[in-house]
């Protein structure tokens, strides 16, 4: 240390991975630390004595579990849409070189006490339960139009301005029933609440045909993809790119200080006695409490099982969606669940998780419906944790905070953050827009 | 008489040393045949691909370098991840190189999976007039700790080539396995589907 910096970065969650690697391969001189001796922060994945050292304390994990470095337990879980914003970012920056993903098997919805798959293709979609028969014809007519709806076309527009009919009215048009409405809203735009209905429909169709588009990448069961070994390799991943272009890398670093001059300005960064100057910092909100509010909580369980969860036909990786309307909840509750076939477990070990917005203080029990549906599990953890977003004005004190993870099931807003972020801080926009039109995926 | 039909095999490659032991210069040397006196820490490569044609079967190396989160003890798991081999250098020159590789020896054995196929290179073999670590040291190191054991010199090319046709011929018979999952490419002529319905 003791050196001057143009960016130090400071958490190495994956936004800041992600900020640090733009920054670096930019040309920036960028520093950057995390008081923790892993990397990852708040979106690492944890081996299972950090599992034990975080949730049971001294404690030591049972050796029926098997080798400790054969888990790899995701702090933070989602799964990557096939055709969303990071795997763009991914392939922007070619840092899929240094990740292997697999397809997530299945994507699934609760309604009425039961589990259903979400119809991947036309077969499935003909014989899934969730819907009627003539409902069946009606959503057909809505997917049409939404497959061929295109922003800048007004001919597929129908005569209807997106930007101020609401979703609800859209949906009205095509007579879909309330239950047809929930599936749609919740299993396929992924909102996690009802708000949306009231709302210009131009973000629940893009939402849809997001989901459409990413179902039709690699011809899974599922819209998503995940990599192996964990989602903590992404923050790796992006700060080995940082490292690639000259970024310098300093885990373990305790108690990393912020430093202001007297106009409140940032001048650089303490830790263990030495200061590093910068023009300026990035930060998980962590770093730098004082210029962040409390926004909201997110509950979450986290079970190591030994099989998987009942009614997905034996997948091995899924996700589960609860509508908040199926639980009487404000927000939706989701399930995930990944196995050792993802390297994140050892050999038929399986990882759940059960997240949604804490509307309460006691995650077990608001969490109970989601736990249910597990079957018998292992060991189980639980956690509630708040969220962040910052309060500061980076033009007066050119510190950048990103805001807390949230409890969606994919990352979508973490990396419409990060591309914010990156546009406050360099003033530049990156155009991600011709990167996926040219992707594809080849089994090695 | 039917000609064996020729195997190929992919395998990641990773590097481990001190800053200035010559792990890049190596990888530079072999890949593209060049070595500078003045390299400074690399920007912008630290990952390369090399395919080696052995008269058994084709090895292509994906041959990762640290990009220097070494050197404040930063590097991440996923470096080790699904390695098949690693080279760990130091510098013949200097007895602190010597003692962090027997550091970085450990290290991998903690971190990469025990199949894997480890070389201990004492680089830099051109200086012997500045030699302060000795062949029989290094040697007998590797033998106790079941590594092979070569001296290289990034910068006459000595013995360079025959550590990565050693390795590639190691792996060759001791065939590890390949790792599942996708990689994302970029590849023109993608087909469309529709969205859960026929058009």
């Amino acid at each position: 240390m003791d050196e001057e910096y143009d960016v130090i970065v400071l958490g190495t969650g994956l936004k800041e991975c992600i900020l640090s690697g733009l920054l670096s391969v930019d040309g920036l001189k960028v520093l950057h630390m995390d008081r923790n001796d892993y990397y990852g922060g708040e979106s690492t994945s944890l081996n299972l004595i950090q599992l034990w050292k975080r949730f049971r304390g001294d404690d030591k994990p049972p050796p029926h579990l098997g080798a400790s470095r054969d888990y790899n337990i995701d702090m933070n879980p989602k799964f990557i849409m096939a055709n969303g914003n990071l795997v763009r970012v991914l392939i922007h920056t070619d840092v899929t070189k240094y990740l292997s993903f697999k397809a997530v098997d299945g994507s699934f919805v609760f309604n009425k006490g039961k589990v259903h798959k979400v119809p991947a293709n036309d077969m499935e979609a003909l014989k899934s339960p969730l819907m009627g028969l003539f409902e069946k014809r009606r959503a057909r007519k809505f997917f049409i139009y939404v497959q061929n709806y295109n922003e800048s076309d007004p001919k597929t527009h129908e005569g209807m301005d997106l930007t101020r009919v609401t979703t609800k009215e859209l949906i009205a048009k095509y007579g879909l029933d309330d239950n047809t409405i929930d599936f749609i809203g919740h299993a396929l735009a992924l909102h996690s609440d009802d708000r949306y209905l009231a709302e210009p429909a131009l973000d629940t169709v893009k939402r849809m045909k997001l989901y459409a588009e990413s179902l039709a990448r690699f011809q899974g069961g599922s819209p998503y993809i995940y990599p192996l070994y964990g989602l903590g390799e992404l923050p790796q991943a992006f700060a080995r790119l940082s490292a690639v272009y000259g970024g310098t890398y300093m885990l373990n670093k305790p108690e990393c200080k912020v430093e202001f001059d007297e106009e409140g300005k940032v001048v650089g960064v303490t830790s263990e006695g030495e200061t590093a100057k910068c023009k300026k910092v990035v930060c998980d909100p962590s770093y730098l409490p004082g210029k962040v509010r409390k926004v909201g909580r997110v509950a979450r369980a986290i079970a190591i099982m030994s099989h998987p969860i009942p009614s997905t036909d034996d997948s091995h990786s899924v996700q589960i969606i609860l509508p908040q309307k199926q639980l009487g909840r404000k927000s939706d509750m989701y399930l995930f669940c990944c196995s050792y076939t993802h390297n994140v477990a050892p050999k038929g070990k399986f990882i759940a998780f059960v997240s949604t917005e804490a509307e309460t203080d006691q995650p077990a029990i608001e969490l109970k419906p989601g736990i249910d549906l597990l079957g018998p599990v292992d060991e189980i953890f639980f956690d509630i944790y708040d969220r962040y977003e910052p309060v500061n004005e980076p033009t007066l004190d050119n510190c950048f905070v990103s805001t807390s993870y949230d409890a969606t099931t994919h990352f979508e807003s973490t990396v419409d953050d990060v591309l914010n972020m990156y546009t406050l801080i360099t003033g530049k926009v990156i155009d991600l827009s011709v990167d996926l039109s040219a992707a594809s995926a080849a089994e090695e | 008489m039917a000609r064996t039909r020729n195997k190929s095999l992919q395998a990641k490659l990773v590097l481990l040393g001190d800053m200035g032991a010559g792990k890049t210069s190596l990888v530079l040397r072999f890949v593209k045949g060049e070595f500078s006196e003045y390299q400074e820490s690399t920007i912008g490569a630290a990952f390369f691909t090399h395919v080696l044609s052995l008269n058994e079967a084709t090895v292509k190396f994906d041959i990762w370098d640290t990009a220097g989160q070494e050197r404040y003890h930063s590097l991440a798991p996923m470096y080790y991840r699904g390695a098949a081999a690693a080279i760990v250098v130091y510098d013949i020159t200097s007895m602190d190189s010597f003692v962090r590789a027997k550091k970085w020896v450990r290290e991998v054995q903690r971190q990469a999976n025990s199949s894997l196929t480890m070389f201990l290179v004492a680089n830099k073999a051109d200086l012997e007039d500045e030699r302060k670590v000795r062949y029989e040291e290094g040697e007998e190191y590797a033998k106790e700790n079941g590594l092979s054991f070569l001296e290289t010199s990034a910068k006459t090319a000595q013995n360079v080539n025959e550590l990565f046709y050693e390795i590639a011929k190691r792996l060759v018979k001791a065939n590890p396995s390949r790792q599942s999952g996708m990689k994302l490419h970029t590849r023109p002529g993608e087909t469309r589907r529709g969205f859960l319905c026929c058009t």
